[in-house]
């Protein structure tokens, strides 16, 4: 026994290189770039500018919510209303837009509109004490519901010409105003989760509530806010697509709420809360958005692209287990 | 950043590479024409595409790519176009899922030199050059009411199942059904329900109907999927024969209710037909063969030739009936 004493004792089990070449992010990156390299060779129209820049559209919007949607589930929560509140918040430019309502006052109103949504489901939750998932999937079918009695099978269009920057509009080249808006967001939430004491605390109450509330984490108002951001981003996601379909139809982003949640689980957050990194969730972003556009430039149908996402889904959260399994099996 | 430029060089390099990959893949003679559909897996879209390889084959040299989204919605339409624009083929013949979200990506294809056509469920006149209705909209009211009309001599009540509160062409032919009733005596529209284009929940608004309202003769379905799911439903409920299932439906769906006396006769117009006649037109744009301007006319090759009116809309031909008459020598083509 006292043998062992002499030996050095490691303060990790890994060594912090082995830790980061084994990680989830460069298990994804090396997907992506496995993907990228892929997509080069099958479709000779995959490697364009343009064709590139316009291949982003498929994500971004989604991506914005998945980073503020990682935060929640890390936390322990999740929001299945988000799609809802695209929704809802189009629903309401619209009508703003029927009112005379210019671009500064359209944006606000969605911004406003998807803060209100997130602090309904925050407050319900938080205040009620009622499980996430049942708060938001009630809160799902009530935000698109108002929208479909507010449209029925009726269109909002008029949006003025300033409002198709959002959506439509380039900052430089082919880079979209979307793309700049997703790296800034990205690099907004990635110093928020990883550098922040608000951080520190979303891992807290994701691994243990209660060990939470003893340390001294205001536990109810961290998840109260996350909601907010939550709701603050499918605010922004409503302004984007709104502005790049030009109109608003109460099926707008319908669905959306779990390929969001599919890009975040992709990105390697634990989908039972407690961990997950930023950079995983954009790895992921971008590996979904080419997959769906270099299956798309071959025309595969939908339903295939679908069959390999959940594949690849499955896959990449399968193999690491399995890899460890037969590790300690040998 | 040495490093950031190297990798940026290097991208822009392979990119140039690419454009010159793109040019030669693309500078075969051959028109490459993309049929997007609302959906995949749709009999009635599968049958379009059939047309289509048919006027492909007439025309030759010239390339079909059938596509469309799983689930009938705008963003995953705009996909699809998003993708055929980066194939740059020649020409998009679209089946919309929304009039209005559409038309910012068919106006950059146009931009980009790609012909935009829509067919059967609209777009914006702004997001296409031209759109071939698949029969007049007046027609198609009028028959869907008539058809139920014809086994009511005596009047009765009738309701109606619809695809999404969204879609574009089925809205329509609600409002021009609505017009023609006053001229039924004793036809009472008593509700209009919304079985989304899904199986099962156009079966469960079909029962729905039967169980508010008891006295319900017919239900009429301008959907090829909620007429099968409403006629099995008053199969399963024993109610054939008292509640006749009518509207639009493909022949070989609806082979069965026929038999079974669910539905007694429906309505559809030829989607071989209609498929082909796009390709047609799609076609002949591309080329440059005509020009799609109000009052033109555009060549459909065996199908004759369309007028556009002052909006670029041009109608096929009239809507054709199905009964037990005729079901078996079609269910087997479409």
């Amino acid at each position: 026994m006292s043998t062992s004493s002499t030996h050095h004792i490691p303060d990790t089990l890994v060594s912090p290189l082995a830790k980061r070449l084994k990680s989830w992010e460069s298990l994804l990156l090396v997907v992506a770039v496995a993907i990228f390299i892929a997509n080069c060779f099958a479709s000779p129209y995959f490697l364009n500018a343009w064709n590139l820049s316009d291949a982003t559209f498929n994500f971004t919007e989604k991506a914005m919510i998945a980073f503020a949607m990682a935060l929640l589930i890390i936390a322990g929560d999740i929001d299945l209303s988000v799609a809802s509140i695209i929704a809802l918040a189009s629903t309401a430019m619209g009508a703003a837009v029927q009112a005379g309502v210019g671009t500064p006052g359209l944006v606000a109103i969605g911004l406003a509109t998807g803060l209100a949504a997130g602090a309904f489901n925050g407050v319900l939750v938080t205040r009620l004490a009622l499980p996430s998932i049942v708060v938001t999937i009630g809160t799902m079918s009530l935000f698109r519901g108002i929208a479909y009695i507010v449209l029925g099978d009726q269109a909002y269009r008029g949006y003025p010409e300033s409002f198709a920057f959002f959506g439509q509009g380039y900052v430089f080249w082919v880079i979209s105003f979307e793309f700049v808006l997703f790296a800034v967001l990205a690099v907004i939430y990635g110093v928020l989760l990883h550098k922040t004491n608000f951080g520190r605390s979303v891992y807290a109450i994701g691994n243990n509530p209660t060990g939470a509330l003893f340390s001294g984490i205001r536990v109810q108002r961290v998840r109260f806010v996350l909601f907010l951001l939550t709701g603050l981003m499918s605010g922004v996601a409503a302004i984007c697509l709104t502005s790049r379909l030009g109109s608003t139809r109460p099926s707008i982003g319908f669905g959306w709420e779990l390929e969001v949640v599919t890009m975040v689980v992709l990105g390697g957050v634990s989908i039972l809360g407690g961990s997950g990194s930023i950079p995983g969730v954009v790895i992921a972003a971008f590996v979904m958005g080419m997959v769906t556009f270099g299956l798309g430039l071959l025309n595969v149908p939908g339903i295939v692209m679908s069959i390999v996402i959940g594949a690849l889904l499955i896959g990449v959260i399968a193999l690491p287990r399995l890899w460890s399994k037969l590790r300690w099996g040998a | 950043m040495r490093v950031i430029n190297k990798v940026l060089g290097t991208v822009a390099l392979a990119a140039t590479m690419a454009a010159g990959f793109g040019a030669t893949a693309a500078s075969a003679d051959e028109t490459r024409i993309a049929l997007v559909v609302k959906a995949l897996g749709i009999g009635f879209f599968e049958a379009a595409a059939k047309g289509a390889e048919e006027a492909a084959a007439e025309l030759g040299d010239t390339e079909i790519i059938y596509t469309g989204p799983t689930d009938t919605t705008a963003e995953g339409q705009i996909e699809v176009i998003n993708s055929l624009i980066a194939q740059g083929v020649d020409a998009i013949a679209i089946s919309a899922n929304d009039y209005d979200a559409l038309v910012p990506s068919l106006k950059k294809a146009m931009q980009r030199g790609i012909t935009v056509i829509s067919w059967d469920s609209g777009v914006a006149p702004e997001g296409r050059q031209m759109h071939l209705n698949p029969s007049s909209n007046e027609l198609i009211g009028n028959m869907c009411v008539k058809l139920a009309a014809d086994h009511l001599p005596d009047g009765g009540q009738v309701a109606i199942l619809s695809a999404s509160a969204t879609a574009t062409n089925q809205n329509i032919w609600i409002e021009e059904m609505k017009k023609v009733l006053p001229e039924y005596e004793g036809i009472e529209l008593v509700a209009t329900v919304y079985g989304d284009d899904l199986a099962d929940k156009s079966y469960r608004e079909a029962q729905g109907l039967m169980a508010t309202y008891p006295d319900l003769d017919a239900i009429i379905a301008p959907t090829s999927v909620g007429i099968v799911a409403a006629a099995q439903a008053v199969a399963d409920a024993g109610k054939a024969g008292e509640v006749n299932v009518t509207g639009l439906g493909l022949p070989s769906e609806m082979a069965g209710a026929i038999e079974s006396g669910a539905s007694q006769s429906f309505a559809i117009w030829n989607p071989i037909d209609l498929g082909y006649s796009a390709t047609m037109i799609a076609h002949a744009l591309a080329s440059g063969e005509a020009t799609a301007e109000p009052g033109a006319t555009l060549p459909m090759g065996r199908m004759g030739e369309v007028t556009l009116d002052d909006e670029g809309n041009g109608a096929m031909a009239d809507p054709f009936v199905y009964d037990a008459g005729n079901i078996d020598e079609f269910k087997s083509i479409f």
